[in-house]
């Protein structure tokens, strides 16, 4: 080869050519994915804890998107229904993940919508989960003497909580925890064929 | 809609494979000549048969035509202008090299770092918690970009800002370009990756820079690209080497990847993940394997002196990377939200990847073959053989975890960092740091200081990735079948990976030591630090330059 025309343009049309297959035509069709029906907007304090998420990098443990129990078993897990692409017309960036060091997310709120828990979770995942190695997030979180009209108490176990004061959440934690438990796609989906097995799939999420 | 987006993908599919058929048609019709051009337009009149070894003591240079070709070392009958342009060649890059060099070396270092802190807090998860910028989710894109758009990348134009002039026969124009594109790089680096430390992120694995900071990067690569442009473009040989061809497209390729990535604001939901997969495997595919690749096709055969087994298999080689490798995004994706066509589409293409592979594989061992004792002699050839075997390995592994039945297994877990590891410092970076190890003394025209040194990054770095691969391997394949067992409790698929999660601190440590020790004697050579020896590799110096 000693022409670097035929290089230059040989090589960008390839990948032009190759783009028209992975992005533009996926592009089309992800255009008129219509939002799931059960699907709601995020509120103003979920959207801001979705930054809080995606800010502290929690996608690199966690994925958010179960999958179809041909691939792996997530629904019984208690993960939920495969997800859909009209399960994420609201999210950007994208957090689907592809490492579970963590479990997926994608329905945690289904699962554990206890904000308290997620809470003491959050300030020490050991004090709620003996043995987990999700790393603590305590600056998160406040130790103050006394509790303040709107402040959001954490309930710890002794051993977990500082000798003295309280730990309080900083607004950053209760956004996060705000969209945590707003994370509920088991509502059916338009999208998969059988609303009946999806019901069951979700059974382990909605428990 | 999907039938015929099937038989788009389809047609576009038999398109491509009748391109490589004419192209295998083409070679063997004209193989002769393409053959001997092709292959020996990287060596001077006279030079074949001769051994280049800069980075190598004398006795490592004997040594080393001794057991290449069975006779002493010697210059061959390389003409006087010949070795004169060579020399030009060598040092009309040498700032700008030396800039992106020392740069991608200092990121190598602090990569490194933020590596060991990761992998550390994966089991001391109550370990440096008191802070945002101290978290396991930012430290650990820290790593990546450090490593990613700092060292490999860096490096890679370095490399490429050097080896081009060679490649074409005439000195580097508008090195001055480079120049004020490395500043703008770094100043991108430091910006982008404090943005991070801070949280100011845009949350896309790969693509974790804000695009703010994003412009950088590209007004940066532009003004390193122009150099290399103009260069080309000056050529003096009749062909273009293999080696030119995987730079040259990887300079075309990075921009437009890099530009429709980070384009802000078209982005959404799904879409948004199918672009972060396409970009995140072509900066491999596309960027850093065509960096890795020119080195091994340039370095096996000059260090040798020996041309490449075959020119007409890197033509196949090459093509059919270009066409196959940018369409296996979506194999990131696999058991995702996301059409079934699209994921078929890159499987499909991961196991013809095979085909460059095999081309690639076959033209770098078997130049090698027979001459595998070279290595003991050769700190190049050590650092790029290895690499280009880890290539090989890194891909067929590749192929077989991208079919679903395997991937099953390994998609979510350990195995995943282990394979890119095992691709990206067994293959890039070890490329990498044998071309530095060449081409240093050609730029600052002095010996390696430390023989010894050498070595020890040599083996710190070999060893460590074996440790560090080894285990994840094994870990991520426990971690996997544990996560598919439904009867299994997942903290069980935690608990399983813990002692190859230290294994792999080890394994990590080990390279960065070697990082250091690389770096230190980078810098003793670049500052004139050491003992001075005879420097056998050295350009040779003309008689009438010795009468004057
Ligand atoms: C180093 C990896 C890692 C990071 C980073 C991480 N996690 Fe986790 N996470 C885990 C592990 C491991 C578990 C399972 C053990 C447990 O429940 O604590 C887990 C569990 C969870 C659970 C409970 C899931 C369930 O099914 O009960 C939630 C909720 C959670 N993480 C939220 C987060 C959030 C929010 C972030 C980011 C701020 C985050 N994690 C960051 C590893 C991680
Ligand atoms: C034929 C060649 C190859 C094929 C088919 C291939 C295939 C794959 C597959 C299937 C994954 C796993 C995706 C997942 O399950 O999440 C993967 C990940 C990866 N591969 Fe390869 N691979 C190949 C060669 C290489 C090479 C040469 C390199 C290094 C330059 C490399 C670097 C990586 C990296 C870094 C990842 C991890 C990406 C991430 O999750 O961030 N691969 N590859
Ligand atoms: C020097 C020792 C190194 C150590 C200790 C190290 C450690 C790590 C750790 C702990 C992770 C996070 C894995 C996870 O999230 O589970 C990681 C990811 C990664 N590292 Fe390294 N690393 C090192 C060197 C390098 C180098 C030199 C490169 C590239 C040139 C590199 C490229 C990557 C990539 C691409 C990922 C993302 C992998 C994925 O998502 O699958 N690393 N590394």
């Amino acid at each position: 080869m000693n022409r670097l025309s035929v290089l230059i343009f040989g090589s960008v049309g390839v990948l032009l050519v190759t783009a028209m297959i992975l992005v533009v035509m996926p592009y089309v069709q992800f255009m008129v994915v219509e939002p799931e029906e059960g699907l709601a907007p995020y509120t103003v304090e979920q959207a801001r804890g979705r930054d809080v998420y995606v800010s502290l990098g929690c996608v690199y443990c966690h994925t958010q998107q179960p999958t179809d129990r041909v691939f792996a078993p997530d629904s019984e897990r208690g993960w939920g229904r495969p997800s859909t692409p009209g399960d994420y017309v609201y999210d950007y960036p994208h957090q689907l993940g592809t490492m579970r060091t963590g479990p997926d997310l994608f329905n945690i709120g289904a699962r554990q919508p206890s904000a308290g828990w997620h809470y003491a979770h959050l300030y020490n995942p050991r004090a709620v989960v003996p043995g987990s190695l999700m790393p603590a997030f305590p600056f998160l979180f406040e130790v103050k003497r006394e509790l303040g009209p709107d402040d959001v108490k954490v309930d710890l176990p002794p051993e977990f909580a500082p000798k003295e004061g309280v730990v309080v959440a900083k607004p950053d934690a209760v956004a996060l925890i705000a969209y945590l438990v707003g994370l509920d796609h088991t509502y059916p989906s338009q999208y998969l064929k059988y609303t009946s097995e999806q019901a069951n799939l979700n059974n382990g999420a909605a428990q | 809609m999907n039938a015929a987006v099937l038989s788009l993908v389809l047609f576009t599919f038999l398109v491509g494979m009748a391109g490589l058929l004419v192209l295998l048609w083409s070679i063997t019709r004209n193989r002769v000549t393409w053959q001997k051009t092709g292959a020996t337009v990287i060596f001077d009149a006279g030079e074949i048969g001769t051994v280049e070894e800069p980075a190598g003591s004398a006795s490592d240079v004997a040594a080393l035509a001794e057991s290449a070709h069975g006779r002493t070392a010697s210059d061959g009958d390389r003409s006087a202008d010949d070795i004169l342009a060579r020399r030009e060649a060598d040092r009309s890059s040498r700032t700008p090299a030396l800039a992106f060099l020392g740069s991608a070396i200092v990121w190598l270092v602090i990569g490194s770092l933020y590596g060991v802190v990761s992998s550390l807090k994966m089991t001391f998860p109550d370990w440096l918690t008191g802070s945002a910028p101290l978290t396991f989710g930012r430290v650990r894109p820290i790593h990546l970009n450090a490593v990613i758009y700092g060292f490999a990348s860096m490096g890679g134009i370095a490399v490429a800002l050097w080896l081009m002039p060679r490649l074409v026969r005439t000195p580097l124009r508008g090195g001055r370009f480079a120049i004020a594109g490395v500043v703008v790089w770094n100043i991108g680096m430091v910006a982008g990756l404090l943005a991070l430390a801070f949280g100011w992120t845009d949350g896309v694995e790969w693509l974790e820079f804000p695009w703010q900071i994003d412009a950088l990067f590209v007004i940066g690569g532009a003004l390193a690209g122009v150099p290399l442009l103009l260069t080309l473009r000056a050529k003096k040989v009749a062909h273009l080497y293999v080696s030119a061809w995987y730079l040259g497209a990887a300079f075309c390729w990075f921009p437009i990847l890099f530009f429709v990535a980070n384009f802000p604001g078209v982005h959404f939901g799904v879409e948004h993940a199918t672009i972060n997969w396409w970009y995140a495997h072509n900066v491999l595919g596309l960027w850093l394997t065509p960096m890795g690749l020119a080195i091994a096709y340039y370095f096996i055969p000059k260090v040798l002196g020996r041309p490449i087994y075959s020119y007409g298999l890197s033509l196949i080689g090459f093509w059919s990377l270009a066409l196959f490798y940018s369409q296996v995004g979506a194999h990131h994706l696999i058991g995702g939200p996301v059409p079934t066509w699209l994921i078929g589409v890159s499987i499909v293409h991961s196991v013809m990847m095979a085909i460059p592979v095999l081309a690639v594989a076959i033209n770098h061992h078997v130049t090698m073959r027979g001459r595998f004792g070279t290595l003991k002699h050769s700190p190049t050839l050590r650092f790029v053989v290895v690499g280009a075997l880890m290539y090989t390995a890194t891909s067929f592994e590749g192929c077989l975890e991208s079919i679903r039945a395997l991937n099953r297994i390994t998609h979510f877990t350990h195995f995943t960092v282990g394979h890119a590891h095992m691709g990206l410092y067994g293959f890039v970076s070890m490329e990498l740091f044998g071309a530095v190890y060449f081409m240093l003394p050609r730029l600052v025209d002095r010996e390696w200081p430390y023989p010894k040194l050498i070595r020890a990054h040599f083996w710190l770095a070999l060893g460590g990735l074996i440790v560090y691969v080894g285990a994840l391997s094994i870990g991520g394949i426990l971690q996997g079948l544990a996560l598919l067992d439904k009867a299994r409790p997942f903290l069980d698929s935690v608990h399983v990976t813990v002692p190859y999660l230290h294994a792999r601190s080890v394994g990590g440590v080990l390279m960065t030591l070697g990082h250091f020790v690389f770096a230190y004697h980078a810098w003793a050579m670049t500052t004139g630090r050491g003992p001075v020896r005879t420097f056998a590799g050295r350009t040779p110096t003309l008689a009438k330059e010795v009468a004057s």
